[in-house]
């Protein structure tokens, strides 16, 4: 490869990563809009209603606001780590978008190894948590940081068991491979295609991935990380200004990544629902971008409806009956598959 | 030539990442320096074309071991003093130690083992990930298992080793409760009612 086509092809994929990163930054302004209001509307309230039409401006002067504050650190504060957590944070919940298919053959890196590669990048989220709490020096960031680490390592098993479960079905680990393998099958064939979709054969594991991902994210009922009312915010108490902010964009980045991947796992990703030609009209990407947004919006109806988990439920949870329930359900899959009744051949 | 300018990024973050393990003087930076290590090893094998084995040290080391030893360096009050006091004691055991695994390393190298280190050409369709599950599957189903029975009965010994019950506790054991039977516990007695005299 001479340089010139190098250089081109490392262009091509830089406007790629901007086309992907600023959207995305984008939605995760109106995600925290959309939070406010739509939590407003569950509690009889109006929500934000004063910047802009409709409190539409309101997430544009939040990011100002947030931008022009100081970032203090505090002076026992390990400098370095300090800084470096927050980065560490928001890292791997931009880099994980690299495998994630959009429409067909619309993806940055179409790689076999995709969903290994989501589960490696989920994994890192936890340093950027513990690492903030450390070097804070303050015993609620500190607080803070372990829980989360508990619970990320726990609900990472149960969360890398389901993928286990829909990887075994669709026979790849790449992510357009496991959506295109949704489009097959007895119902895809009669025109109704979501009832071919992962989400019916697997719906325990759907549960179970959908709830974990509500833990790794540290969201309501499962931020205890957070802990308003015992640890006040836990590892982001002694952030303030841009590097705070990081935290929360790494936090609502996550959270459209989880709804992605459940759309794109469970939900047959860019297909319609049904395949007439009314829907068929309707541009893949939109399929998409409604499903996940649908998905996102459960994690603010969840944070509406249920109160914080105490931190022992949280642990019985994830290992007492989440991971066995995979287990069950990963050898009730794989005899299926065995059968003459398998509807994955 | 970019593959090769990568490689020389790559290892020379890894050869200082490791460098600084040893010399850092504080435990938590040692430990993320080995996080960068583990990471920049995992690029240089996607280099060699290795992809599931490189994901897979990110996985498993970075994203679950190296937190759990993060998790436990936070916890552990460390005595920069102390640990630096016995070194002059320890060096000839050390450099004993060191020794024989650099004659080991330079044995294994030098007799050109690997053929070179360069990676096999695949065509488009090769899937690192499906090669090795097959080789895994078939040829070594038997150590596989094996390897893992290993692994369970670490599990168990684990937990069995720490799984401590406090003594001193008055927590009820519903086992008990349960095949208590009436008979056991209450004695009816008939007495006479007394009269006043």
């Amino acid at each position: 490869m001479d340089w010139r086509a190098a250089l081109i092809e490392t262009a091509w994929n830089l406007a790629f990563i901007v086309a992907i990163v600023a959207p995305l930054m984008l939605c995760v302004a109106y995600l925290t809009l959309w939070e406010r209001k739509l939590i407003g509307w569950m509690q009889i309230r109006i929500g934000p209603n004063r910047v802009g039409p409709l409190g539409l401006l309101q997430p544009i002067a939040d990011g100002v606001k947030l931008l022009l504050k100081e970032i203090i650190v505090p002076t026992n504060a390990d400098r370095g780590l300090f800084i470096l957590g927050p980065i560490l944070m928001i890292m791997p919940a931009l880099a994980a978008w690299a495998v994630v298919p959009f429409a067909p053959e619309v993806v940055l890196a179409n790689i076999n190894a995709g969903l290994l590669y989501l589960m490696a990048l989920t994994s890192m989220g936890v340093y950027g948590v513990i690492i903030a709490g450390w070097a804070s020096n303050s015993k609620y960031a500190f607080l803070g940081a372990m829980r989360s680490a508990a619970q990320m390592v726990s609900y990472e098993i149960a969360m890398g068991f389901a993928l286990v479960v829909v990887l075994m079905v669709s026979g790849s680990l790449n992510l357009s491979d496991i959506v295109n393998a949704q489009g097959r099958g007895m119902f895809a064939s009669m025109g109704i295609n979501f009832l071919s979709w992962n989400w019916l054969p697997l719906l325990p594991i759907l549960v179970v991935y959908f709830v974990s991902g509500i833990a790794e994210t540290n969201r309501a009922p499962f931020d205890v990380v957070e802990g308003e009312s015992e640890i006040v915010a836990g590892h982001m108490i002694e952030y303030s200004g841009m590097a705070f902010a990081l935290f929360f964009l790494a936090e609502y980045m996550n959270m459209i990544l989880i709804s992605t991947l459940t759309a794109v796992m469970f939900f047959g990703g860019w297909q319609p629902p049904i395949d007439s030609q009314l829907f068929n009209a309707v541009p893949p990407f939109a399929w998409l971008l409604l499903k996940v947004f649908v998905i996102v919006s459960l994690f603010l109806w969840f944070r509406a409806t249920f109160p914080r988990y105490r931190y022992d439920q949280i642990m019985r949870l994830g290992w007492k009956i989440f991971i066995p329930v995979t287990l069950i359900w990963l050898a009730v899959v794989g005899a299926w598959m065995q059968t003459r009744w398998s509807i994955w051949s | 030539m970019f593959e090769a300018v990568l490689f020389y990024i790559f290892a020379t973050v890894l050869v200082v990442s490791a460098v600084a393990i040893i010399t850092v003087r504080n435990p938590v930076h040692a430990v993320l320096c080995m996080v960068l290590c583990f990471f920049t090893t995992a690029g240089l094998w996607l280099l060699l074309r290795a992809e599931f084995l490189a994901i897979a040290l990110v996985l498993v080391y970075v994203g679950a071991v190296m937190v759990l030893f993060l998790f436990v360096v936070m916890m552990l009050d460390v005595n920069v003093e102390q640990l630096r006091a016995g070194i002059w004691k320890n060096l000839p055991l050390a450099l004993v130690v060191g020794g024989i695994m650099i004659f080991e390393m330079v044995a294994l190298l030098a007799r050109q083992v690997f053929g070179g280190l360069a990676p096999r050409e695949a065509g488009p369709g090769y899937s690192n990930t499906k090669e090795l599950g097959m080789l895994l599957y078939t040829d070594y189903a038997y150590p596989l298992e094996v390897a893992a029975v290993i692994l369970l009965v670490a599990i168990i010994a684990a937990i069995a080793l720490t799984l401590r019950r406090r003594k001193d506790t008055r927590r009820p054991a519903p086992a008990e409760q349960i095949r208590a039977r009436r008979e056991e516990r209450v004695r009816l007695v008939a007495m006479p009612a007394e009269k006043d005299e």
